[in-house]
């Protein structure tokens, strides 16, 4: 009760909102449309765009290779197989962004069923996986990652599910941190005394005041498997060509970065307008749902 | 301070335990195990493999090879490498300082550049130089290590050529001035990251402590604002800036190991690739392992230099 009532009187109790604070709301609501926006459209180009290139991205063009982009057909250029530079980029979306979503959904499922269990059976159960989930954090991800990658056969299938198995910790850190607080709360009490099972708890009662912070963390994850998937194919542990993906695109453009410089800057930028669109949005969700920044 | 300092080492040793074990299992998720690179020789038969098991002791127990594994481990015995007969953690040690060169580069620059951001940013809070940074910390931290350090080598070492396009010196020129060109261009890849992190955690601290009472005393006793804010405040902001220092250790290694690919760095990440393309399995998990104790050495220390840099902090 108490905090509902202070949470109603502190809007009155602040000085007005000066020009400069609207500016604030204005430019961080503006980034998140911004970023919905970009996440959008490169969904968009990745789905039609294959279809709008007339190109196929895997047909090699031997005599028009290394095309500059923007003075062709071409509209990117040609890769060092002649290879469409649009089509490939368009058709790498749809590898990298897919990656992105599904890791994210598997962690999201991983670390909220962890977090959960250990925020709710506090004491052993709680103590032992958090303790797993700091262990794991021990490694550097990028080394974690690379180990396991040299493991398995790379597919889509495989990267997304090694990149998911290391990027659940922070959701499990964080419902199992919000569950804990909630489970003492009467709600969960007066549950537990008509005789709720835990799962019916867990739920009907915790989570559905948890999905805040998750949808947070789930847009911020996205922004980090897209990383991650970049990182390991540009290091050639990823995605196999033929198949592209913006990460795995980079991969020999190092090479060609005097003669092809437009195969280094697509892909980069592609990588960096997603990252940071779901970063953007992450960043608006949060400020969004923080009762607390009023009271700031 | 003593009983903290112990129950701190415990519960590190606990963590230890677990990575070693996590570890362990990865090792053994490798199809073929330790085997594997034997079976690829040509003419090896099956009684052949039986008994190089046997040799490595592979056909007992898998808790019992746990157990000789972890204790070696923990007498600085790693393995040798399966590439050249080397112990691992002299393969490790001879890769180490490049990486730590970058490491405290990239550092050193994102304390310097970060925290000036930071407190400028908290100073002129909302001006336009605070949200330039702010947008600015949110695109660095999007754009990926490589990308960015491929960029770096078109434009400073293509286009302008200022810098050197990779490696650590040139060969026949050890000077301290040719190291340090060459360091030039990956400290700062590395230090994009770290910038952006270190100027939003400033921020937040400085504004933490700017609102707090003794440098509003400080205010009513009609100090100079420049005193206020360096000498009272920066000073308090400062000790939180210590754990974070601490908690970079994974994010910086991680770059470390994509900064190196890119500019030939002949460090420990260069040397974890090269060995997973050699399936070089001892030196993997050596520098596994040797990674996620430097992380555990990280917290622990910037812990311990937090209660030495703060009195308000009681460790007990």
């Amino acid at each position: 009760m108490a905090q509902v009532a202070a949470a109603a009187i502190e809007p009155v109790v602040l000085p007005p909102p000066t020009r400069h604070r609207a500016l604030r709301r204005f430019l961080r609501h503006r980034l998140a449309v911004f970023g919905l926006v970009t996440i959008v459209l490169l969904v968009l180009l990745s789905a039609f765009g294959p279809y709008l290139v007339p190109y196929d991205q895997l047909f090699i063009d031997i005599r028009n290779r290394f095309a500059p982009p923007f003075v062709s057909a071409h509209i990117f250029g040609t890769d060092p197989l002649g290879r469409d530079h649009a089509a490939r980029l368009f058709n790498a979306g749809r590898i990298s962004l897919t990656v992105g979503f599904l890791a994210m959904m598997i962690s999201i499922v991983i670390g909220t069923v962890v977090g959960a269990v250990a925020g709710f059976y506090g004491r052993w159960v709680g103590a032992v996986l958090m303790r797993i989930v700091d262990a794991i954090l021990c490694f550097p991800s990028v080394f974690l990652l690379l180990a396991l990658a040299a493991f398995i056969k790379p597919n889509v299938l495989t990267i997304t599910l090694i990149i998911a198995a290391t990027s659940w910790m922070e959701v499990a850190r964080v419902v199992q941190n919000q569950i804990r607080s909630l489970r003492e709360r009467d709600f969960t009490v007066a549950a537990e005394m008509i005789g709720a099972s835990d799962t019916a708890i867990i739920f009907r009662e915790l989570l559905p005041n948890v999905i805040g912070p998750i949808v947070v963390a789930a847009t911020l994850t996205v922004a980090r498997a897209i990383l991650m998937e970049s990182y390991i194919s540009f290091l050639g542990y990823g995605i196999q060509p033929p198949m592209a993906s913006w990460g795995n695109m980079l991969n020999n453009a190092q090479q060609y970065l005097t003669s092809a410089p437009w195969l280094a800057i697509f892909p980069g930028v592609m990588i960096t307008l997603a990252v940071a669109s779901f970063n953007f949005v992450g960043d608006g969700l949060r400020d969004a749902l923080d009762d607390r920044l009023d009271a700031q | 301070m003593g009983r903290y300092l112990l129950g701190r080492l415990g519960q590190n040793l606990v963590l230890l335990w677990l990575v070693s074990m996590i570890g362990f299992g990865v090792l053994y998720l490798a199809p073929g195990g330790p085997l594997s690179q034997f079976a690829l020789v040509p003419g090896m038969s099956q009684e052949d493999i039986a008994r190089i098991a046997a040799q490595m002791g592979l056909d007992r127990p898998l808790p019992v090879q746990y157990w000789e594994w972890f204790t070696r481990l923990l007498t600085g015995d790693w393995g040798r490498s399966y590439r050249d007969s080397q112990p691992v953690l002299h393969v490790i040690g001879s890769h180490l300082w490049a990486t730590l060169e970058l490491m405290i580069a990239a550092i050193l620059i994102a304390v310097l550049l970060g925290g000036w951001i930071g407190v400028m940013g908290a100073i002129r809070r909302y001006s336009f130089f605070d949200y330039l940074a702010t947008i600015g910390a949110m695109v660095a931290l999007s754009i990926p290590t490589f990308w960015f350090g491929l960029v770096t080598i078109y434009i400073f070492s293509v286009k302008l050529g200022w810098l050197p396009p990779g490696n650590r010196y040139t060969v026949g020129d050890g000077s301290f001035w040719n190291y340090l060109h060459h360091l030039i261009a990956p400290a700062l890849v590395l230090a994009l990251v770290e910038v952006a992190i270190w100027s939003r955690y400033m921020r937040a601290a400085m504004l933490d402590v700017i609102n707090q009472d003794f440098v509003r005393t400080a205010r009513a006793k009609g100090l100079p604002e420049r005193q206020i804010l360096f000498r009272h405040a920066l000073r308090n902001a400062l000790i939180p800036m210590i754990t974070l220092a601490g908690l970079q250790m994974p994010t910086l290694l991680g770059g470390a190991l994509v900064t190196e690919t890119v500019f030939t760095w002949p460090g420990m990440g260069r040397l974890f690739l090269d060995s997973l393309g050699y399936r070089d399995y001892p030196v993997v998990m050596g520098i596994l392992m040797f990674t996620a104790v430097m992380v555990l050495l990280g917290n622990l220390l910037a812990d311990l230099l937090c209660a030495v840099a703060d009195p308000r902090i009681r460790l007990d």
